[in-house]
């Protein structure tokens, strides 16, 4: 199987929980055990969307015990005998060999996952800076032996990349460093947010220069902090951005 | 069969409100594209095409390998099937 695989170094580990919650996307290619007509293929696929029942494979790394998984959409790209060209976005945690071998049940011929290539993960897709690990060997041997960083900096993303699918706020120079010591978002030290932010979603706080300061579970609304004086807005869960850079003000 | 349509979070819409405008001084703090080097990959993700054969695991012990840092944790295993370059289990 390839396709899309972020990986964080080092301090950018603490955020993969953000990529995580930003959900998946593979096309792949089903091979059917028998005969089946093209309109029946595709009302089977459109039966699995929603939330889905998977019990996790014997080879799976989580607990065997039945989940429930969002299917944001699944469709037939192609057709051709008894090979289904198919297109699925789902939430983390699906198993495609899985979904595919259900939808054969369904069919009742049978069938089984082929291939399959990861077109997105989160806010990471194949169609911007996806880079083989060739890449990132040639990009290394750029910088032993020529002193150029130019091109590592290029295969390499900022961790802010990582939270790009997250709701934001945006807190003033003020209010960083407490915040990199632990200390929870309050009302008074945010200047922007984004909205549609819901108490217990996982919320990316960032300064204002744009930098990912840390990862905060809200306790308020959008709207609950636009209009509040006081009072915590946010718990802080992973700190990100180093102490030191910004003022301690207390 | 109902089922409801959820939105993938890629296509959610978010606008972005200001509670209270406020500036940012350049004494503090570094733009996440002006880090120094090592800054850039202690705080870095790779968007990796995963090559058929290897697992996730094998392929992130590779990319620490060759960046030469210390830890990396991949964004979701890709399977490898039964039988494609692993150790039976």
């Amino acid at each position: 199987m390839t396709g899309v695989l972020p990986i964080g170094l080092e301090e950018s580990t603490k955020t993969v929980q953000a990529v995580l919650a930003g959900g998946k996307e593979y096309v792949g290619v089903m091979k059917l055990h028998g005969d089946v007509d093209f309109s029946r293929v595709v009302k089977a696929f459109k039966e699995f969307t929603g939330e889905i029942y998977q019990r996790p494979p014997l080879r799976s790394s989580v607990k065997r015990r039945i989940r429930t998984r969002t299917i944001y959409y699944v469709s037939v790209i192609e057709m051709d005998g008894r090979n289904v060209l198919f297109k699925v976005g789902c939430q983390s945690g699906t198993y495609i060999r899985k979904l595919i071998h259900d939808v054969g049940e369904v069919l009742g011929v049978g069938a089984h996952m082929a291939e399959l290539r990861r077109t997105r993960a989160g806010p990471y897709t194949e169609d911007e800076n996806l880079v083989r690990l060739q890449d990132l060997a040639d990009a290394k041997a750029y910088l032993d032996e020529k002193g150029d960083e130019s091109w590592l900096r290029k295969v390499i993303l900022p961790v802010e990349t990582s939270v790009a699918l997250l709701p934001k706020v945006y807190v003033k120079d003020s209010a960083v460093e407490a915040i990199c010591y632990g200390a929870h978002v309050a009302v008074p030290g945010i200047s922007k947010l984004t909205s549609g932010i819901n108490p217990g979603d996982l919320v990316a706080v960032m300064s204002l220069k744009g930098e990912l300061v840390a990862l905060a579970r809200a306790e308020m609304s959008s709207q609950q902090i636009m209009e509040a004086e006081r009072g915590i807005a946010l718990k802080t869960e992973r700190v990100i951005l180093p102490k030191g850079l910004y003022p301690k003000t207390w | 069969m109902t089922y409801k349509k959820v939105a993938p979070p890629w296509e959610v819409e978010r606008r972005l409100l200001v509670r209270e405008e406020a500036e940012t001084s350049d004494k503090y703090g570094i733009p996440p594209d002006k880090r120094p080097l090592k800054d850039h990959i202690r705080f870095g993700y790779v968007n990796l095409d995963k090559p058929a054969g290897p697992s996730s695991h094998e392929v992130t012990a590779w990319v620490k390998k060759i960046l030469g840092v210390s830890h990396a944790g991949h964004g979701g295993t890709l399977e490898t099937p039964p039988g494609v370059g692993e150790t039976p289990l």
